[in-house]
């Protein structure tokens, strides 16, 4: 049985459905990330966790019982806020010490809880400091120390990332996930940040309009996106519009595309290519003319327009064995793909599953 | 213009300005001045030059206006407590909570401040009459009448400075200490409360210095017997003049200096007050 199950959580604003019908089944010491554009419903879904916003229906069930009811003070998550929300009159060690004075812990106890979890984020020598006195960092290390001084049942992060400095971003990513890891915390995460959320979950479940979109590991999503929306939203693919038959795609301009793969039907489609999988060569799937190239250190990019409304982004090493061939604008090139990296959408916006014309790729995508 | 001439406006204006910044200050500073001078003349008739100067008045004070010190003080102390009791609570609300009409409330709480204070005076006098003539009860001339009045007076005061010591409050801190386990009463006390602190001290204050000050309600609602400070002074007036009353005054603007200095203290004026 699973340590959190959401069960059809639905919040109703008025006519408008912040989360529309979300269930999922979290395991005791996984990293979840809930992960979707602003206005997605993967804060609301987050405060109905920690019991700030009430579910309209739906229920939430931690260890095997149903606390929807229970108000927020009763429900024993730590949850770090975006802005931390530290209390400003407190020293940093009476920040952490909050809960476990509100627990009614005796003074000795707590001290030396307080000690530890401040060792824990490295601020002990910041505990009689005042949280204006310290760095946004060290003030969400103390927001990190004071929910996690409670031993919560589930640590709760809401954009815990968006108001640190860019180079900071990294490093607290990674301490967040040895610490999440170390201490085997039950930890659910929001962010819009595809980044931040593929290098810190277990999970991820892509949200789009109230609604889960996709739920799975990072490859899954990246290899196997469920909707077009997660194919771009995850890794930035191509989408072109178009229908698809016997094996081959026509854009909505009327270009025809050579699919690698082998689909069943035929019908209106969309078709998701990676930029970092599609090659330019001589002879490929497809014809265009590079109107765009950049080189980026790493990576040079294309921009090859296929016809009057088609554009495609294409990604190559900028140099070592697989380095992508330089091309300046106007020259025509061939685009080519492997079957593994191309996903199919059938109007539905449902994937139409490959009929596998190389079984050992398959399986390896797999592994 | 030649770089003569601008030089020489330049200078005009400034000497304007500084001469206007004088002459405000004089207006401000002269009857305070004066009435400091006035107090320590060794007459018994305000005239000038004085024979000599003394402190002889400073010690009158107390046999002459000690009970409406007292009654003064007392009504101050109450009206406070029980507007504050009230205020921090209806600023809290207010606060929180957007609901269908809180515009219109809000205008109608803070309407005591915009209507004279003599109209009000007179209003809860005839009220109270009224009230007298049907009920029975007794209120004109009660303590209790002058307290509730002054509650009309200090509640918006308290209200307000309440409202806007919340306007920059995290209420994310709120939810996070419910997290960590405080209940809403609890939240309160450790987290809206202390933000609302500078708040509620400058609002404390405010509401004592408008209570001790008041004159026009009072002269409607005093009684033999409950009488406070401005009104006894405005009696005292119609037979005497001397230099007790200067004495007097000057004592009173000790008192309300050394609250207005212990309010800048803990808060900077100008924060509470946009």
């Amino acid at each position: 049985m699973s340590y959190l199950r959401l069960d059809g959580l639905t919040k109703r604003y008025g006519d408008t459905l912040a989360t529309n019908a979300v269930s999922l089944e979290i395991s005791q010491g996984e990293m979840i990330v809930l992960l979707g554009p602003s206005g997605c419903g993967k804060t609301t879904t987050l405060r109905m966790i920690a019991g700030f916003v009430e579910a309209t229906s739906g229920d939430i069930v931690l260890e095997g019982r149903a606390i929807g009811g229970l108000p927020a003070h009763r429900r024993e998550m730590g949850m770090v806020f975006q802005n931390y929300a530290l209390f400003p009159h407190l020293s940093v060690a009476r920040n952490v010490a909050f809960g476990l004075e509100m627990r009614g812990m005796k003074r000795a106890e707590r001290d030396g809880r307080v000690a530890e979890m401040l060792q824990l984020v490295k601020l002990d020598r910041f505990a009689d400091r005042l949280p204006r006195q310290l760095s946004g960092g060290q003030q969400q290390r103390v927001a990190i120390a004071r929910a996690l001084a409670i031993h919560p049942k589930v640590l709760l992060l809401d954009e815990p990332l968006s108001n640190l400095d860019a180079e900071l971003r990294q490093d607290v990513a990674r301490e967040i996930r040895l610490l999440q890891q170390d201490r085997h915390l039950t930890t659910i995460m929001v962010t819009h940040d595809q980044q931040e959320a593929m290098a810190m979950a277990d999970r991820l479940v892509v949200m789009r309009d109230g609604r889960v979109q996709q739920v799975g590991a990072q490859e899954d999503l990246y290899e196997r996106p469920a909707t077009p929306f997660v194919a771009r939203f995850i890794g930035n693919s191509n989408l072109l519009q178009g229908a698809h038959a016997n094996g081959g795609f026509r854009t909505e301009a009327g270009t025809h595309i050579a699919l690698a793969g082998r689909y069943q039907g035929a019908g209106p489609a969309t078709l998701a290519l990676r930029p970092e999988r599609i090659t330019l060569c001589e002879t490929g799937q497809v014809r265009g003319t590079v109107v765009l190239s950049a080189y980026m250190g790493a990576t040079v990019e294309h921009v090859v327009a296929l016809d009057h409304q088609t554009r495609l982004v294409a990604r190559g090493a900028s140099s070592g064995p697989g380095a992508a061939p330089r091309y300046a604008a106007g020259q025509s090139v061939a685009l080519s793909w492997p079957a593994v990296s191309e996903c199919l959408f059938d109007g539905g916006n449902a994937p139409i599953p490959a009929l596998s014309p190389f079984p050992s790729e398959r399986i390896s995508s797999h592994a | 213009m030649s770089p003569a001439e601008t030089d020489w406006t330049d200078r005009a204006s400034r000497v304007a300005l500084l001469g206007l910044l004088g002459l405000g200050i004089a207006a401000i500073f002269l009857p305070m001045v004066l009435t400091l001078y006035l107090s320590v003349f060794n007459e018994q008739m305000i005239v000038f030059p004085p024979r000599g100067y003394t402190l002889a008045w400073y010690g009158r004070i107390a046999a002459t206006f000690g009970a409406a010190i007292w009654t003064s003080l007392q009504i101050a102390v109450v009206a406070v407590a029980l507007s504050l009791a009230l205020g921090i609570p209806a600023g809290i609300g207010l606060s929180r909570h957007r609901f269908r009409g809180r515009e219109a409330l809000s205008t109608f709480l803070l309407s005591p401040l915009t209507v004279p204070g003599i109209a009000v005076g007179l209003a809860i006098y005839i009220l109270a009459i009224w009230i007298e003539e049907r009920s029975g009860v007794t209120l004109a001339g009660s303590m209790r009448l002058l307290i509730l009045a002054h509650l009309l007076i200090t509640m918006p005061w308290v209200i307000r400075l309440c409202l806007a010591s919340l306007t920059n409050h995290e209420r994310t801190t709120e939810e996070a200490a419910a997290s960590l386990g405080a209940s809403p009463l609890m939240v309160i006390w450790h987290v809206t409360l202390p933000a609302m602190r500078p708040g509620i001290i400058a609002a404390g204050l405010f509401a004592f210095i408008i209570s001790f000050e008041n004159l026009e309600i009072n002269l409607f609602l005093v009684a033999p017997g409950i009488t406070t400070l401005s009104v006894s002074v405005l009696q005292y007036l119609g037979y005497h003049i001397d230099p007790l009353v200067a004495a007097v005054a000057v004592a009173q603007m000790v008192i309300v200096g050394a609250a207005l200095l212990l309010l800048d203290r803990f808060v900077r004026l100008g924060q509470v007050l946009t």
